[in-house]
């Protein structure tokens, strides 16, 4: 059977519609579903579309932000609310992919894509996931990753994140080879809170260096209750490849990978020194 | 931009109504309002859209195709296999008469490379043509591979291309390259100062071109069949499709000219003959589009090259002798490597005046996707190797790269290798502009030099030239040979017959003439000999940080400097 | 198969055409209402040369659902000029050499008209990231570049000779 369409009024239906049929596809921004609709990778099944609103919805005002899952990187560059999320929604793709391309989406892209997904790893985001008919169940985004592969999470309604305190505290990097826009060798977010003097909480996330985005638990340990001096920076540095498994692909080899990751974490985390 | 006038003023015409001028181009309206008019850009009414399934494998025999499912497969009008094609092999030069057809339009018993066309579906959407050719089964039995062209030469190498039984494209039906002899470069070796030698590796480009190439084929009156096509080459392919689906050239109409970007890509008519046999068989027009995937994987790049160049060079900086040896990777099929062999070989050695030149281009077939053209192919990969060999030179015998080119470029006047003499020749000047732009300083002697003058006399001779038998196919221990006898000085040229080998021709192949002939060449009357004596060299330094291992020199370098590296090792 | 019904305004008509329910923009406009100023160069967002404006917004139509512009305001380089008069970025990509080939030529008015529309005096770095996502393998992209500064300076070329 051909593709089939069909349209969701609210995320409660979609989600329903996704539980009861494996084949039905969640069409987001389409930048990736739409490419293997057009190659032939996509050939029977069904693609669903989601009307509601609240999808595409922000809620920026407070310390929680909470921002629905087919909100696009271009709406977060457009709001000012947002800035501290500004460089990694920047850092995909080209202004017309921008304009498509949705956060929900994103947390499905597979290596070398998910830039911002790296982003709201080290935000501590939490993902709204919905199992079927029924309200949203949170879940910490390294989890959601973990499990992404199983499939398990069908509908993702949104994201939940803190405003860090302190917009200098968290930084974002992401390095390629074309530019100003090119996929991934690698990227990397840092949260540090308190980094002007004593880091607290550490958060390091890096995309491109293994099979979903993932957190750098060795630099965290090594940061963790110091203060961003050389030292610190060096244990970083000397922690930055603990657990990372790149791939070989067209943009890089997994030994290029390696080889320049500790450099570019060290730059990112000596900018603030 | 700047014109300098002042260079070869009396060999200008000034008054020229376009070059020199802004004038603008006769498509840009179209191309600024989107209506150019590009192959794809035509409205057809009931027109049908073609893919084709492709080989997994890099090399596999195919044992089984089951394309019954996608016969009962919504939208589906039409599958075509191997046998349906009428002319199932071919090779783009067969329309000069070079070369033997090795390639089929559609894979029949083989597959040869990773990507290799196998079936055509014809559906009524391009979503039901890939839908249907998931359900297309092939069943293959998969062979050895190779994909290095110097391990394809090796004894027991597997075998690529059937038609070509030595793994190499055959050179005026006897060698397994093609050769050019021009002097003795083992005497000038012997009496070189220095001799330097390198290997240089450069890999397949893809042309990338925006539009990717596709065709639409569709049935008109008195029985023709027009065809939008992307081809660069608008009547090469024609002659192609003709060849291949069987038809009268006069029963194909071809519209083009307006191609997206090509730069070599699209000569190959990739997509023409199916285009054209699926309107055939259809009765409708057919449509058939590389996707970017297959343009960038299968649509035949510019093919890597493995390049080894010896240099021997006297102590003054004049380079004696040049060695070269290359390999095309031709892919699985032959397309146009043959030609850029030819072309390497005319542009060797370079723009320089060498007394001894000596080069083997061989073309290899491998299980990668046949290469084709691509801007300068044949000539800039060696450029490439050659400038770089040129700077290694250089800094061999203690010279300024730059007055190392002007010492041995060409002069109006000199017998180029490949024996014709070198006319309006511009290197020396090309070069001194250059270091002025860089404001790179080179002597006043080098400043003076000029390419009018200085060329011809003992640089037009053409010197005595051994020539040997090596790479006889079907005889390996002809590969390393000596000369088997020597062409006197002067000798223009060995005058080869040579007939077009057409698949399937019954009558009697050229035989190579048995005596060569020899045609004395007089140069005109002699200028006197270059004034240009390059400073002294500097007694050659020994090296900062010893060169890695060269390989084993033969026994006959007497005490030459060896400088030589191996390039493309990669850390892993 | 069962067609849907897509209706939105192209180049300010209203247009209306069947397409297949997972048909992309493009399809829909190359083959269902004969526009073929947008191309398909890859059909994967790499390469910019389907880009259209969508209610004013520059969108890929290679990986836009068609069914999901219903009642959109859809423009493309087809309809950049008005009538006889050339949109000044089209003055500007002659004038400048900005088309070799061409093909990329759609793609490259679409976004640049998508950033003089919100943008009329954009820094070099703000042109070469508008048209970041618009591949070119032809001009090398300095003409291009030139040409959208200079259409947005609103002031004729300066002739080479
Ligand atoms: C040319 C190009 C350049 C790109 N560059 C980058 C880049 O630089 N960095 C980068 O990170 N990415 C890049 N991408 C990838 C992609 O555009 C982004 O990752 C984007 O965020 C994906 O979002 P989307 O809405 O388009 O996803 P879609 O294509 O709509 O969906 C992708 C997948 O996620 C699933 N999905 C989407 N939303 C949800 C949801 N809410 N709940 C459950 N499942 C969902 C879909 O079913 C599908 O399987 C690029 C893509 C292209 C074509
Ligand atoms: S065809 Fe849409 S981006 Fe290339
Ligand atoms: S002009 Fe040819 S791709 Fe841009």
């Amino acid at each position: 059977m051909p593709l089939a369409l069909r349209v969701a009024q609210s995320l409660s239906e979609a989600a329903g519609i996704l539980a009861a049929d494996p084949r039905t596809r969640l069409l987001s921004g389409g930048t990736l579903v739409m490419r293997d609709v057009n190659e032939g990778r996509l050939t029977d099944g069904t693609l669903l579309r989601i009307t509601d609103p609240a999808f595409r919805q922000m809620q920026v005002s407070g310390n929680r932000i909470e921002l629905g899952a087919g909100v696009t990187m271009a709406a977060i560059l457009a709001n000012r609310e947002l800035a501290f999320l500004h460089a990694p929604a920047r850092a995909v793709g080209g202004p017309a992919i921008r304009n498509m391309a949705t956060i929900g989406g994103n947390l499905f892209a597979e290596t070398p894509y998910g830039d911002f997904t790296v982003a709201l790893l080290a935000l501590d985001a939490q993902v709204m996931v919905l199992a079927g008919y029924g309200s949203a169940r949170a879940m910490p985004l390294e989890e959601f990753l973990a499990g992404r592969a199983r499939g398990e999470a069908r509908l993702v309604a949104g994201i939940q994140l803190n405003r860090p305190q302190n917009a200098a505290d968290f930084r974002f990097l992401k390095v390629s080879r074309v530019k100003p826009k090119g996929l991934s060798v690698l990227s990397i977010a840092t949260h540090l809170p308190g980094s002007s003097s004593r880091i607290g909480q550490a958060r390091v996330a890096y995309g491109a260096m293994g099979p979903v985005p993932m957190r750098a638990r060795g630099v965290e340990r090594a940061l963790e209750s110091k203060a961003l001096d050389a030292g610190a920076i060096a244990a970083a540095r000397a922690a930055a490849l603990e657990g990372v498994a790149p791939a070989t692909d067209a943009i890089a080899t997994d030994w290029y990978r390696r080889e320049v990751l500790p450099v570019h974490l060290v730059r990112l985390l000596g900018e603030r020194a | 931009m700047e014109f300098r006038k002042d260079l070869f003023q009396n060999e200008r015409d000034d008054n020229l109504n376009v070059v020199g001028k802004g004038v603008q181009r006769q498509d840009m309206p179209g191309h600024v309002t989107g209506r150019s008019p590009f192959f794809d850009d035509h409205a057809f009414e009931g027109l049908l859209h073609l893919k084709v399934v492709r080989s997994p494998h890099h090399h596999a025999r195919i044992r089984r195709i089951d394309t019954s499912a996608a016969e009962r497969a919504p939208g589906v009008k039409r599958i075509l296999r191997g046998a349906d094609v009428p002319v199932n092999k071919n090779t783009l030069l067969s329309l000069i008469n070079f070369g033997k057809d090795d390639e089929p339009t559609l894979a029949v018993d083989k597959v040869r490379y990773k990507g290799e066309p196998i079936v055509a579906i014809i559906a009524e959407s391009e979503a039901q043509a890939l839908a249907a050719r998931a359900l297309v089964r092939v069943e293959y039995d998969p062979l050895p591979t190779v994909f290095d062209v110097e391990e394809a030469l090796k004894p027991g190498a597997p075998l690529v291309n059937d038609t070509y039984p030595g793994n190499t494209f055959e050179y005026h039906e006897k060698y397994d390259h093609q050769k050019l002899r021009f002097g003795d470069v083992e005497r000038g070796f012997s009496m070189a100062e220095f001799i330097v030698e390198d290997r240089y590796q450069m890999s397949p480009i893809e042309h990338a071109p925006t539009e990717t190439n596709g065709s639409i084929a569709a049935p008109e009156q008195n029985d023709r069949f027009v065809v939008h096509s992307c081809a660069q080459g608008l009547f090469f392919s024609l002659g192609t499709a003709a060849k291949i689906v069987n038809l009268d050239s006069n029963r194909l109409h071809f519209i083009g000219g307006t191609v997206g970007g090509g730069f070599g890509g699209k000569v190959d008519s990739l997509t023409e003959p199916l285009s054209i046999l699926g309107a055939m068989m259809t009765g409708r027009p057919v449509r058939y589009v590389l996707d970017r995937e297959e343009e960038m994987l299968y649509g035949s790049p510019r093919g890597a090259e493995r390049i080894y160049i010896k240099d021997g060079i006297a102590r003054d900086g004049r380079i004696l002798a040049r060695h070269i040896r290359s390999y095309f990777d031709a892919g699985a099929y032959t397309r146009l490597s043959s030609y850029a062999a030819i072309k390497c070989t005319a542009h060797l050695p370079g723009p320089y005046t060498i007394p001894n030149v000596a080069s083997d281009i061989y073309v290899v077939y491998t299980n990668r996707c046949p290469s084709t053209a691509m801007r300068g192919f044949g000539i800039t990969a060696v450029d490439f190797a050659l400038e770089v060999h040129m700077d290694k030179g250089a800094e061999a015998c203690g010279m300024d790269p730059m007055e190392f080119r002007i010492l041995n470029a060409y002069r109006d006047g000199d017998m180029k290798a490949h024996r014709r003499v070198a006319k309006n020749t511009a290197l020396i000047e090309c070069v001194q502009v250059a270091a002025e732009k860089a404001r790179w300083p080179i002597s006043e002697e080098a400043k003076r030099q000029s390419s009018l003058t200085g060329g011809g006399g003992a640089r037009a001779e053409i010197p005595a030239t051994p020539i040997d038998e090596n790479g006889r196919f079907g005889r390996p221990d002809t590969r390393n040979g000596r000369s088997t006898q020597t062409l006197p000085a002067g000798t223009m040229r060995i005058p080869m017959t040579k007939q077009p080998i057409m698949e399937g021709s019954t009558d009697n192949r050229a035989k190579p003439p048995a005596v060569p002939q020899y045609e004395p060449y007089r140069p005109a009357s002699a200028p006197p000999p270059p004034a240009y004596q390059p400073p002294p060299a500097p007694a050659p330094a020994p090296a900062a940080a010893p060169p890695p291992a060269a390989p084993a020199a033969p026994a006959s370098q007497h005490g030459a400097h060896r400088f030589s590296s191996i390039f493309g090792t990669r850390r892993r | 198969m069962a067609k849907v019904p897509v209706q939105f305004r192209l180049n300010g008509s209203d247009r209306a055409a069947f397409a297949d329910p997972a048909d992309n923009l493009l399809t829909v406009l190359r083959r269902g209402l004969n526009d073929f100023g947008p191309k398909y160069g890859c059909g994967q967002g790499t390469c910019g040369t389907c880009s259209v404006l969508i209610d004013g917004e520059l969108r890929l139509s290679c990986l836009t659902l068609a069914a999901a512009c219903e009642g959109a305001s859809i423009e493309t380089v087809s309809g950049m000029a008005d009538g006889p008069n050339l949109h000044p970025l089209q003055n500007a990509f002659m004038e400048h050499f900005a088309a070799q080939c061409g093909f990329c030529t759609p793609g490259m008015l679409t976004a640049a008209k998508a950033l003089l529309d919100r943008n009329p005096n954009p820094s070099r770095e703000e042109v070469i990231d508008a048209i970041a996502g618009n591949i070119c393998r032809c001009t090398g992209y300095e003409p291009i570049i030139q040409a959208i500064l200079s259409a947005a300076r609103g002031m004729p070329a300066q002739r080479r000779s």
